[in-house]
């Protein structure tokens, strides 16, 4: 295959050999422990396991939370990112710049601000509190949590493609008569749903797995506000490694469920802007 | 994409106005975006900084000069040093397979580099306890030799590596690809060597991806939380980075120190941000100047 026509370049062994030799070493060898620790468990034990009642809560709160955080990021990256490339006003170039802050800031740092900002005696948790309104060691903190890290995903898989909008679509339409509302109704968002979609998927599948931010708004209560990365790590206090490897596993396999279903995302994304 | 034609009849203003929203609706989305990120971005980076000076600044410099958290931060700063570089060489490595050449099972091959972003933090660290650990696969010969991988340095440097994998070859594949193989392969034709062809060609047109790659990868090797406090086992002094430091002052309810900390990571975040800001700018300059034919030539 590669000796056709890129024969005149060199090292295509060797980068190979480097890349899955490291790959192997650092990702995948040490990934397969998962599934041949669980194999050592009966069948009996893994349901068990991954069936017991509180372990069944936390994926209900993981699920809840991140369909809910998600859901807001979708609204508000949508927003985030039509106002920043659309229009043209003070601070803009800064607040782009920003966006990336959950990325880059450390998820530890993230989870003490918020659960301080929450908090019943905190900036926002007073006078939220005052209203009948708790954040912080409840689920709702969790979810705001979980907007916090996953709002640059939607802007930044829109932006370049809200960018890419081709002009004359729009004035061919508004020329034709359209109103506003009707260009942006059948000719931006349907242009637009595939890489929201992507986008909602990526802030969705960061937020299932998603640990430090959350870690400290929750509260950690059995039952009520536990998410699912904090029992493995409960498991693992206990030294019950295989009920931590069984609880890893499905994670697992939902993330990977997740990463083919982005990668069909991305793919009909793509065909869609070649077209 | 081809530049926007006005179709004939239509003046530019009037367009122009036609094809936005009314000034109103234009100033309340803004207004809209504005609070939101202020709730959600401005705030948090306000209140690190007001609660580490909460105290004064005698209070912060104490903080941040502790025993315990000048070790967390050599600590840290080895294991990003550690990390990544190696990713930097694997970043290259596999951009070269991947984009300059095309094979069976090339996108497979994409696919699982981008694997470690898929996995749950928490799992990352998990791995390496279920691999190096007492009770993991090679725990016993590891405990016959005397070696320790967790709840040491070893496994803190691995979590890293392993959290940081993907960050220098995704950013550094499409830099590599929309370069092409035409200048390489001008350079072989005319005489050079394959490692003088990469030095002398190669490197020059992906320098700015590179830096960016490097700038994500540190980020985050300086930053991780929970793979690394899976396999720490947290003893201070010893297997802290700054992320499991910052834990510990808070749950000991010793805000004013925990934030204090914090708020030198959240100025690496800033100036993370700041760096990523130029290079971007570079980045889309180099990118965008790449000869049209060139960019036709690969798929």
């Amino acid at each position: 295959m590669r000796a056709t026509r890129h024969h005149v370049l060199p090292g295509f062994r060797i980068t190979l050999g480097f890349t899955l030799l490291y790959l192997c070493l650092i990702v995948l060898i040490p990934l397969c422990t998962i599934p041949i620790r669980t194999w050592t468990m009966s069948w009996a034990r893994f349901v068990d396991v991954v069936t017991d009642p509180r372990v069944v809560a936390s994926y209900r709160l993981t699920l809840v939370t991140s369909l809910a955080a998600a859901t807001v990021n979708a609204v508000f990256g949508f927003l985030i990112a039509w106002v920043l490339v659309r229009y043209r006003f003070p601070g803009r170039r800064l607040i782009d710049a920003l966006i990336d802050l959950p990325f880059a800031l450390p998820t530890a740092v993230a989870g003490i601000t918020l659960t301080a900002i929450y908090a019943p005696n905190g900036w926002l948790g007073a006078p939220l509190a005052r209203h009948g309104i708790d954040v912080a060691f409840t689920p709702l903190g969790v979810t705001i949590a979980l907007v916090f890290i996953g709002l640059p995903f939607v802007v930044r898989t829109l932006q370049p493609v809200i960018d890419d909008l081709d002009a004359q679509l729009e004035e061919a339409a508004t020329s034709l008569g359209a109103s506003r509302w009707m260009v942006i109704r059948h000719i931006i968002l349907p242009y637009l749903y595939p890489a929201w979609l992507t986008g909602f998927a990526l802030a969705f599948a960061r937020s299932l797995g998603e640990y430090g931010s959350v870690v400290f708004i929750s509260g950690n209560m059995p039952m009520r506000t536990e998410i699912v990365p904090l029992l493995i790590i409960t498991k693992l206090e206990q030294y019950d490694y295989a009920g931590a490897t069984a609880i890893a596993l499905v994670m697992l396999l939902a993330s990977f469920v997740l990463l083919l279903g982005i990668n069909g995302l991305q793919h009909w994304a793509g065909r869609r802007l070649v077209n | 994409m081809s530049a926007p034609l006005r179709p004939a009849g239509i003046s530019p203003t009037a367009s122009r106005r036609l094809l936005t929203e009314p000034a109103p609706l234009r100033w309340t989305l803004i207004g809209l975006v504005l609070a939101f990120l202020a709730v959600f971005l401005i705030l948090p980076l306000v209140l690190v900084f007001s609660e580490a000076l909460s105290k004064g600044w005698a209070a912060y410099r104490d903080a941040v000069s502790h025993p315990d958290a000048l070790a967390a931060l050599q600590l840290t700063l080895l294991a990003a040093a550690v990390a990544v570089p190696l990713n930097l060489i694997f970043g290259i490595a596999a951009g070269w397979t991947v984009a300059k050449f095309r094979f069976p099972g090339r996108s497979l091959l994409i696919t699982l580099i981008d694997l470690p972003f898929a996995v749950s933090p928490v799992v990352s660290g998990l791995v390496f306890v279920l691999l190096f650990g007492r009770q993991g696969l090679l725990g016993p010969w590891m405990e016959a030799h005397n070696l320790h991988v967790i709840f040491a340095v070893p496994g803190i440097v691995l979590a890293t590596l392993f959290v940081s994998f993907p960050f220098v070859a995704r950013e550094i594949i499409p830099v590599m690809e929309a370069g092409g193989t035409e200048e390489e392969e001008a350079a072989r034709v005319l005489g050079a060597g394959g490692l003088q062809t990469f030095f002398r060609v190669t490197l020059p047109n992906i320098k700015w991806g590179l830096l960016y790659g490097v700038i994500l990868c540190s980020a985050r090797a300086m930053g991780e939380f929970g793979a690394v406090s899976v396999v720490s086992g947290k003893i201070r002094g010893r297997t802290n980075t700054l992320p499991l430091h910052v834990e510990i002052l808070y749950n000991e309810y010793n805000f004013q120190a925990a934030f204090a900390v914090a708020s030198l990571l959240t100025l690496l975040a800033l100036v993370t941000l700041a760096a990523k800001t130029i290079v971007e700018r570079r980045l889309y300059i180099t990118t965008t100047a790449v000869k049209p034919d060139t960019i036709a030539e690969t798929d």
